[in-house]
Parts: structure tokens; sequence; C-alpha cells
């Protein structure tokens, strides 16, 4: 549906964006995960035809296809795109923020008006129309600024960050829309910095960092990329020769910050035990215990050696 | 740019936002009045009696002739004249409540008809005045002259002190030893042809001074005086030129906000979200600049047809000319909106600066006071401020009354200012934000 290659874009000699490919198929939601500054809203920003890349080219397929560079004004009916702000006009109705984000995409008369009823039914905000965003809560705001990206009924959507500041109910709301969406054939580009987000919704996840893609895979292709899939985080006292663990016993991974050790196993199971003797025949004390599922978090830190909020 | 559904809803878009801020738009239309018809009174309003000029005088001759001087210039409706002594008037001067302050010296009537001819030293009229307010120092200066030749050509020319003031000149006359015996020859004739004018008409002049014709100098024309406006007969409305001044500053405010509105898109991602549809930059501009002018042109007709209805301002000239120097002015105001929007960087840092320019552009335009007032090297460079033609324009086919041919210039350098803002505007414009 929507493929972008070898994109690199710069500002003022530094590199924001290098090699950035990535391809999306109809009902398909791809993740575009990485830290604040990674360069995620500047590739969205080629995607979508806003930014002119330095390098590679962006693709649409289908009969009425093309390239970006080629055709940008026919290819952007095509895309729908929810920016990181709440882009809203405060003192117009919903309706009429619907219906100006429609008209700009060729939609008109009655067309427009079935289309603007449907968008705000998706979002759950038919009973909302005749009022303005202003008086909006902040859910309910990002909820309208996902129908204002769907009103012209397009084949790929772009979310860059849509819900940054959105509470937990509204949030699930959103991912409802998204797997509405993706279940209607649409074709899902999703940019955030919240893994968790990532985990739930994508199937397949682009990590990028400093402007590059470090990894690209489904979700169970990136955990089987790290060293353990299952973590335990022990608050010991004193400093634990980490060496040592490692060489000794079934730990795949282990590093200590302050009192808490940080180790990653295959088998819970077996490895527990040994992990807790190795340190009772060590003199540590454990103070607490607690055992987690890998997650991108580990991922994202396995591969860069950062964490994801850095 | 073709009209296309995309560009009506843009527009439309524009329009209502503008009009829907009621308290914005309520401050759009109500400060231009109030601020007109203030600026309208205070220059004359329609058809008021011009405000005399506050005066006083000290008299320190106390003769008949100072008093004469004195009656004169109480009687000319120029003047608020009071008699003071000398030290009040002076420090009412220095307070500002009153222009000028006049002594007339000791000794004025006995030196003054013989300083007339030359044949004795002048007495000095002190008029200290308001540095402020130079042009009414000539006004003094011009009216006072008129008062003093007609009180001492009419001493000189009637009764027992026109006699007495002869024979005084007479005696300065022979006593001047510097002069040439004919100039003094040829005044002594005339002394003597004015004594026996005086002797002749002695009688007749007396009879006729109960009527009130005093012989001796007076202007020798009357004055009829016509305001070149419009048509015969039709007074100047000073409100015309005030609406006009504060049309023009008040528009190009609303401009600026259409600039700031731009910016603030920006800053909310809106200019993203419009940049991702597909209509072409001329569009999204275009868009700006047509509900920008819509704009600009509905106020000033708002502000117009409240100076018709409360304040008798007229298009005494050509309509067609007004309607072409409203649209002129109104793309005016929408691209200088758009320079603003791609000059500027933050909302608050351009709003700033942008009311600072336009307040110099409509300074020197003459929207606050007329341009002929200024010097003539700055009316030469306030051609070059866009401000200058709307006013000059406006005030061309309301209250001059002049036709269509005097609104082609004014609508043609508009023009050319707009088109050079809007290339500035699209060739500066940033349209990738990183």
């Amino acid at each position: 549906m929507l493929e972008a290659r070898h994109l690199g874009k710069s500002y003022a000699g530094r590199a924001v964006v290098s090699d950035m490919s990535i391809r999306v198929a109809p009902g398909e939601i791809v993740g575009l995960l990485g830290p604040n500054g990674a360069g995620k809203s500047t590739t969205v920003g080629m995607l979508c035809g806003l930014t002119a890349p330095d390098q590679g080219e962006v693709l649409i397929a289908g009969p009425d296809g093309g390239t970006m560079a080629a055709d940008s004004t026919r290819l952007k009916r095509r895309i729908g795109l929810v920016p990181q702000e709440i882009s809203l006009y405060e003192d117009l109705s919903a309706r009429a923020n619907l219906e100006l984000f429609g008209a700009l995409y060729g939609v008109s008369g009655a067309r427009l008006k079935q289309r603007v009823g449907e968008a705000l039914e998706l979002v759950g905000l038919v009973d909302r129309a005749r009022d303005k965003p202003a008086t909006f809560s902040g859910g309910m705001k990002r909820r309208l600024n996902i129908a204002c990206a769907l009103v012209h009924d397009p084949d790929i959507l772009l979310f860059d960050e849509p819900t940054v500041g959105v509470d937990p109910q509204s949030r699930n709301a959103i991912f409802d829309n998204l797997e509405s969406l993706r279940a209607r054939g649409k074709a899902l580009i999703y940019t955030t910095h919240y893994m968790e987000e990532a985990e739930r919704l994508c199937d397949r996840i682009v990590i990028m960092d400093h402007g590059r893609v470090v990894a690209s895979d489904t979700l169970a292709g990136l955990y089987a990329r790290l060293p353990a899939t299952l973590s335990l985080e022990i608050q010991v006292d004193g400093a634990v020769d980490v060496d040592q663990l490692l060489r000794g016993s079934s730990v795949r991974r282990a590093s200590q910050a302050g009192s808490t050790l940080s180790i990653g196993l295959d088998d819970l199971a077996q490895g527990a035990p040994a992990v807790l003797a190795w340190l009772a025949g060590r003199g540590h004390a454990v103070r607490h215990i607690a055992s987690a599922r890998a997650n991108l978090e580990d991922v994202f830190l396995g591969l860069t050696g950062r964490q994801l909020r850095d | 740019m073709i009209w296309s559904p995309a560009l009506a809803a843009l527009v439309r878009k524009d329009l209502v936002l503008y009009f829907s801020n009621r308290r914005a738009l309520l401050m759009s239309i109500a400060a231009p009045i109030v601020i007109a018809a203030f600026f309208g009174y205070l220059f004359g309003g329609q058809q008021q009696k011009p405000s005399r000029i506050p005066i006083a005088v000290t008299d320190l001759d106390r003769s008949a002739l100072s008093a004469k001087i004195i009656e004169g210039m109480k009687a000319d409706t120029t003047f608020e004249l009071r008699e003071e002594p000398e030290a009040d008037a002076t420090e009412h001067v220095k307070q500002g409540k009153l222009r000028a302050a006049i002594v007339l010296p000791a000794g004025f009537a006995q030196a003054a008809p013989g300083a007339l001819f030359g044949a004795a030293a002048k007495p000095v009229i002190t008029v200290q005045h308001d540095p402020s307010q130079p042009m009414v120092l000539a006004v003094v200066r011009g009216l006072l002259a008129q008062h003093v030749m007609q009180a001492v050509s009419q001493t000189l020319f009637s009764g027992e002190g026109a006699l007495r003031s002869l024979a005084d000149a007479r005696r300065n006359l022979n006593g001047e030893a510097g002069m040439p015996d004919e100039v003094r020859r040829d005044l002594l004739a005339m002394f003597d042809s004015i004594e026996r004018v005086q002797q002749r008409a002695g009688p007749a002049s007396s009879a006729a001074s109960g009527a009130g014709a005093n012989p001796g100098f007076s202007m020798p024309f009357a004055l009829k005086e016509l305001e070149a406006t419009a048509r015969k007969n039709q007074p100047y409305n000073s409100f015309a030129h005030s609406f006009a001044g504060m049309g023009v500053q008040f528009i190009l405010f609303g401009g600026i906000e259409f600039g700031v509105g731009l910016l603030l898109a920006r800053r909310l991602g809106l200019w993203k979200r419009l940049r991702a549809a597909p209509v072409s930059r001329t569009l999204l501009l275009g868009s700006r600049i047509a509900s920008g002018a819509i704009t600009a042109l509905v106020l000033l007709a708002i502000i117009y047809a409240a100076a018709f209805a409360l304040f008798g301002v007229r298009i005494e000239g050509s309509v067609l000319g007004f309607v072409g120097i409203a649209i002129a002015f109104s793309l005016l105001t929408a691209s200088f909106g758009l320079l603003i929007a791609s000059l500027g960087k933050t909302p608050e840092a351009t709003r700033g600066l942008a009311i600072f320019a336009t307040l110099i552009m409509v300074m020197l335009g003459g929207a606050w006071v007329p341009s002929f007032v200024f010097p003539e090297w700055l009316q030469t460079v306030s051609l070059a401020v866009p401000t200058r033609w709307a006013v000059d324009g406006l005030d061309a086919m309301t209250w001059r009354g002049m036709g269509l041919d005097a609104a082609i210039g004014p609508i043609a350098a508009m023009l050319a200012f707009s088109a050079a803002f809007a290339a500035l505007a699209v060739w500066r414009f940033d349209w990738e934000e990183a």
C-alpha cells in the first residue's frame, strides 16, 4: 500500500533521518517506535508529502498509485494525517471542522455529509457534533483530531503520537478506533514512544534511534532477538559480582543499579531459585523480588544500550 | 488559482472564525468609529464654529489709541481677549491657559503716529506666546498689525487728537537731523494735505462717526471665505478625514490579526494539517488573501456606514472610485497580513512589531493629521507609505469630491504595494517547519 525507500533528511547539515525504509500493507498497523528526537515525526512528514526528502522516495501502490515526488497532490488524497498536536479550529463546531477538512480533500455535497456522520460515529462524537472543540475534554479533542483525518476516507492513515496527554479511558477508545480501521482494511502507521501502545496495537514494529532504523520486525521477532525473554528485579544488599553471576548460571544478562539487580532469564522456574541460592551463598540479603516478561524497553535497551525514555 | 470548493471552504472558515468572535469584532468596528468621531469633532466637526484663540492684553499706555486697539481686537471673532496685568498674563501663557499675551507699552499713542511715517522711534509691542503653537503666533502677529494700523490711522485722520498727532509728527520730522531735505519737504507737504482734509471733513466726519464710519486706513479689500470642498457652499466635514484615517488604521490592525492567526495556526499544527491536504500553496495563501480582503472590505463598509449615518460623511466624488479604493485597500490589508505571517517567528513578538510598524505607517500616511501639515520632505517621503495613498484616496472620493480619475493613482499604488507585499511574503514564507 505505502512504501518508503531509503529516505534521508537533513536540516542545517545535521542528518535527522538516514536510510529509512518502511512499508505498510492494507489491514496492517505498523508501529514506528523510538525516543523523542529519533526522527519519527520527520519520517511521517516525508511519508505524507509535507516534507520533501533529500534522499529516497515514497511510493503508494495501486492503479492510481505513484511516487510522492511526482504527484503529491493526487496521492495526498489517499492519506490521512493525524498530527501530534491537536490541530482543530477551536471556535468552529466539530461538524464544521470535519466539513472543512473533507472539502480540502475534494469531498462535497451529500457525500461530505455522509462521511462527516460516519467519522463522528466512529469516534463517538455524534451527540457533540454542533459543539465547539473548545468545550471538549482532552480525550474528545484527540478523537475529533482523528476523525478529521478520516473524513475523506483515506486508504492510508498516519498517526503521529495521537495519544499524548490522553486519559486511559480515552486511550482505550482511540485504540478501539484504530483496530476498527485495521479491520476495514486501512493501512496504518502509528508513531509512538509508548512501548505499551506499540505492543498492544502493532502487527509490525520499526524501531528508530538517531534517525536510523535499528530494527524492523513483528513483536515476536523482536523478542527473539533478546538474550532473555523473562526478567527478575531483585532488591539486594551490597554490590553483586555481576560478571561471576553471568558465568556460573543460566543468567542471560545481569546489571545492577544501586540496590536493584536486573537479571534476564529464559526459564523462570529453573533460573530464579538458582540465582537466589547464588546470592545467599555470597551473603547478599534479598529484600524484594519481582518477575516480568521482557518488553520493548528491553528490546530497545538490547539494541541501543539506552533506555527508550532516555 | 481558480475558485474551488477547497478555496471556498478555507475562505468561509476564516470569515466564520473572524466574525464569530463578537468581542474582537465589536472592537474592530467600535474603536475606529469612536476615535474618528473624537478626531473629527476636534478638527471642526460638520458645521462647528472655529474655536477662538484665548489671548490677553496688558495696556500700559492707558490712552485713547490703546483703548481703540483693544476694542477692535475684542470685536474680532478670532480672539477671546481679556485684559490682565502683565505678570498674570505671562504666567497664564506658561500654564497653557492662554496662547499669547500682548503688552502695549506706555507712550505708545504718542510714538506710534510719528513712527508710521518713519519720523520717530517705533514703540515696542511685546507678544509672549506659547511655543508649542507656532501657528497662533502668526495669527496674532497678523491681526495685531491690522488692528494697530486701523487705530493709528484713524487717530491721524480724525478729531482733535489727529491734529495733535500731526503736530507731534511734524515736530519730530523737523527734529530728525539725518533725513534728506527732499524727503522732509514731501512729508511736510503730505501733513499739510492731511490737515486740510481733516479741516474740510471735520463736521461731516463727526456726523459720520456716529454711524461708525471713521476716516483713516482700513483694509483695502473685503474677504469672502469659501471652503474648497466638493460643491459650492458645501461645508467641510472633518469627520470624513478622520474616518478615512481611523478606518485605515484599525483595518490594518485587523490585517495584523490575520497574519498572527497564521502563525498561531502554525504553532497549533493546523498549518501542517492544511499542508497535508491535496491543495496547492497558491490556494492556501490565496485563500488567506481572499478572506483577509473580504474581512477588510466588510469592516470598511460598516465603518463608513456609521460615518454616513451618524456623522454626515458623503461620497461627494466618484462612487466607483470609492469602491475601487476600498477594494485596493482591502487587498493591501490582506497582503500586509500575509507579509507579517511570513516574516514573523512567534505570534507574540510579531504582534508587537507589526503594531509598531502599522502605527508608523498610519502616522506617515496622514491618518492622524492630514499629510499636508507635514514638512515638504516628509510629504515626499510619505508617498512611499501605502497608507498615504489609502487616506488620500478616501479623502479625494469623500469630502474633496474628486472624480474617478483621481482614484486611479491611489488604486494603482495600493495594488502595486499589495503585489510587492504578496511576492515578498511568498518568497519568505517558511513552508517546511522542521
